[in-house]
């Protein structure tokens, strides 16, 4: 067998120790590279000058309803991939581990905000009020999208990588400019992609436009360590958070399953963005603790002594502690969270088996916006067609 | 007027009348593009509506898309038809498709104007015709005009239009002049027209092959023989019924075309009214256009690019049956 050439890292000799089945090390850098961290593992906060008076404006209600969202959304996770197993769904991308990421970044965004999701975004979806069920008529094969985006400022997923950072400049050079004609309240995008997507060319040419144009946009990286199979560190030799100095605006690289660090570092992005003052890079450090989507397996790249250790870092197991510590929650509370969540699932299970798709009829309808000379006649002969059959059938009985 | 003044006043026509849209592109501001289409519009319309973009072509739809999903209006120029792929992920997996995927609660009626075609002699990716590549792309809508007063229409068209639209511009004609009424509505883009009529065969042609296509039909007429002339116009969709008209009166049909004839537009103008028209035909469709190899180097690209001579080979063929 060939031998499998890799991109070299300086962090060669740090691989045996490690034994990365890739030979080369998980995190790079990690320790060095300073992180916005507020919550620890053990459930202690610290103190942050410029973040935490984010927290402090927070009510007892807020800061339990954080919890609760983490909570909903990992048993919606849970209920969709059981769904796909069940063969309800083609297939699920689950994003347990990542609750923190996306529920803190998600609650930071205001309605006038809009977000570009990737596909793994369903705890951002949360917070935006979106009804998690739609969520699945994608992956039932029932939708190309699953719904009207302008209802929440919830984009539809994209699943051609980073495609939809640009889109999302795009969009905020258009609130730019409704605010400077009067028409809008001040309001950002926020542009979700992943450690992998953070290669591709789009995501650096959103970064250079939205630089130039001092566009309303947060770059949300969630850097969950893989890319399918393929380790962080065959994307960037560099935490990707310090790409933000390259292109000349601020990047903050704060802990992903610290749900409140993430929730204020956000609201800083934000608050930055809207005033005028151009985008942000925030880089999330966290993990996909489950596979890739449900036709993966992780046992074929990655060791199990990795996930155990992210499982430690859990980002609903540190609020938890929190919230206990403070005396904010006790059993009832979490009883009652998880009430919620299986009253949730028991929704998006009765839902996905209505879920039905449309006949073709109504694939042509949307191709274009306005009458269409080769649509009309290829619908017209596709209805004769299948009306071919059920004359024949008639002709028959 | 020139066909780029044509474009331009028919910009400067859009900037005016719609205060959602503006131009993005490299070289459109203080330059006026490298072709001069654009000159003149950032003085009068300001930096703001007529943007210097980064050089980044993927950038340009990728950001155009987001600000026609916000309510804005943008029209985008591509430098170079070869210039147009670093673009090409964006407006056929995104582009083309935002309005169906999103079961039609979205628009995206962006305009992307190219210009293309060759025979101004120059460098390689100058001069390509890459028209089919988005033609076999559902959700684009693809015009070229072949006068100044369509091209003065059509853009304008283009923009109104609320599907994303492709507007080729033949640069060779760029220079071409012609009378452009700018009081009477131009005819719908998306329709066929007949530039010439004529009883014993039809030419179809587009954008830089028009004038081609005209000369040749004059030749033939010296010869005794009615040639009917078709400017397409549209590209996607293509106006069937026009062609079709035609071919059952004429009986013969030839297409021409600066892209190459392998997987060209030809092929599918000739598969349909083949089927359309069969029973009409004096003979088999023939189509005209680039031989299969990369645009060639500028100094045998007369040799390769169609000229009156190739269209009248071709109709001697189709008489000869
Ligand atoms: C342009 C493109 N190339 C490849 C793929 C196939 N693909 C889907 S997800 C994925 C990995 C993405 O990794 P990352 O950006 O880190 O996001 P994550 O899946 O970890 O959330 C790949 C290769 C794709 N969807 N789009
Ligand atoms: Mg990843």
């Amino acid at each position: 067998m060939a031998e499998v050439h890799l991109p070299t890292t300086e962090f060669e000799e740090a691989d045996a120790a490690h034994g990365n089945q890739h030979g080369v090390t998980d995190e790079p850098n990690a320790d060095a590279e300073p992180m916005v961290s507020l919550l620890s593992v053990e459930g202690e906060l610290t103190r942050d000058e410029t973040y935490s008076p984010y927290l402090d404006a927070l009510s007892a209600e807020e800061l339990l309803s954080f919890y609760s969202d983490m909570a909903t959304v990992r048993r919606f996770d849970q209920e969709a991939t059981a769904l796909q197993r069940q063969g309800e769904l083609a297939m699920w991308v689950p994003m347990t581990g990542q609750e923190g990421a996306q529920i803190g970044s998600g609650r930071a965004s205001k309605p006038a905000d809009y977000i570009f999701p990737t596909y793994r975004e369903h705890g951002v979806a949360l917070t935006r009020g979106l009804d998690l069920s739609l969520l699945l008529r994608q992956f039932r094969g029932v939708s190309n999208a699953g719904w009207d985006p302008r209802e929440t400022n919830f984009h539809m997923y994209t699943l051609v990588l980073a495609a939809q950072t640009l889109h999302a400049v795009g969009y905020a050079m258009g609130m730019a400019r409704d605010v400077a004609a009067g028409l809008a309240e001040a309001a950002a995008t926020i542009a979700y992609f992943g450690d992998g997507a953070s290669s591709e060319g789009d995501v650096h040419e959103s970064m250079v436009f939205a630089a130039s144009y001092q566009a309303p946009v947060v770059f949300f990286c969630q850097n969950n360590r893989w890319a399918i199979s393929v380790p962080f560190e065959v994307q960037s030799k560099v935490p990707l958070v310090r790409r933000a100095g390259g292109y000349g605006f601020p990047g903050i690289r704060v802990d992903g399953n610290d749900v409140l660090a993430v929730y204020a570092v956000t609201q800083w992005a934000l608050e930055h963005a809207r005033s005028g003052k151009g985008p942000v890079l925030i880089e999330a450090d966290t993990y996909r603790l489950g596979a890739h989507t449900t036709a993966d397996d992780p046992t074929k790249y990655r060791d199990r002594a990795q996930e155990d250790a992210w499982r430690l870092k859990d980002p609903l197991l540190r609020l938890e502690k929190y919230l206990r510590s403070l005396g904010l929650a006790d059993d009832e509370f979490f009883a009652k969270v998880s009430a919620v969540g299986d009253e949730l699932a028991a929704h998006v299970r009765a839902a996905v088996v209505t879920m039905s798709a449309k006949d073709i009829g109504a694939s042509f309808a949307n191709v274009y916006a306005t009458a269409h000379p080769l649509i009309a006649e290829e619908s017209a002969w596709q209805r004769a067609y299948e009306a071919s059959f059920a004359d024949a059938e008639g002709v028959a009985e | 007027m020139t066909m780029a003044k044509a474009i331009n006043a028919g910009l400067r026509a859009t900037l005016a009348n719609n205060p959602k849209s503006l131009l993005m592109g490299e070289d459109i501001g203080d330059l006026g593009g490298v072709y001069r289409v654009t000159e003149g519009l950032k003085k009068e319309f300001g930096a703001h509506r007529v943007m210097d973009t980064p050089l980044a072509e993927s950038g340009i739809v990728g950001t155009a898309i987001g600000l026609a999903l916000r309510g804005y209006q943008p029209i985008c120029e591509i430098q170079f038809d070869g210039f147009v792929f670093p673009a090409f992920n964006q407006i056929t997996t995104q582009l083309a498709k935002m309005h169906s995927r999103s079961e039609g609660n979205l628009h995206v009626p962006v305009v992307i104007r190219i210009p293309y075609g060759g025979g101004i002699g120059s460098i390689e990716h100058h001069s390509e015709s890459p028209e089919a590549l988005f033609a076999h792309t559902a959700g684009l809508r693809i015009i070229t005009p072949s006068t100044p007063a369509d091209a003065y229409w059509m853009i304008q068209q283009a923009v109104e239009c609320p599907d994303p639209v492709i507007f080729f511009e033949p640069k060779r004609r760029y220079w071409l002049k012609g009378d452009v009424d700018t009081e009477t509505a131009g005819q719908d883009p998306f329709t066929a027209s007949v530039v010439r009529a004529g009883t014993d065969a039809t030419v179809v042609a587009y954008g830089p092959l028009v004038p081609v296509a005209l000369s040749a039909a004059e030749a033939a007429a010296a010869d005794g023989h009615s040639v009917e002339v078709i400017d397409l116009r549209s590209l996607s969709p293509i106006d069937f019924d026009t062609i079709e008209a035609s071919v059952k009166k004429t009986g013969r049909l030839i297409v021409a075309h600066e892209a190459p004839t392998f997987g060209g537009l030809g092929g599918e103008i000739a598969a349909r009214i083949s089927e359309r028209c069969f029973y009409s035909l004096e003979a088999p469709a023939i189509r005209v256009g680039g031989f299969h190899m990369p645009y060639p180097i500028a100094k045998v690209e007369e040799s390769y690019l169609p000229d009156i001579d190739r269209i009248l080979e071709a109709l001697e063929r189709a008489f000869a049956y």
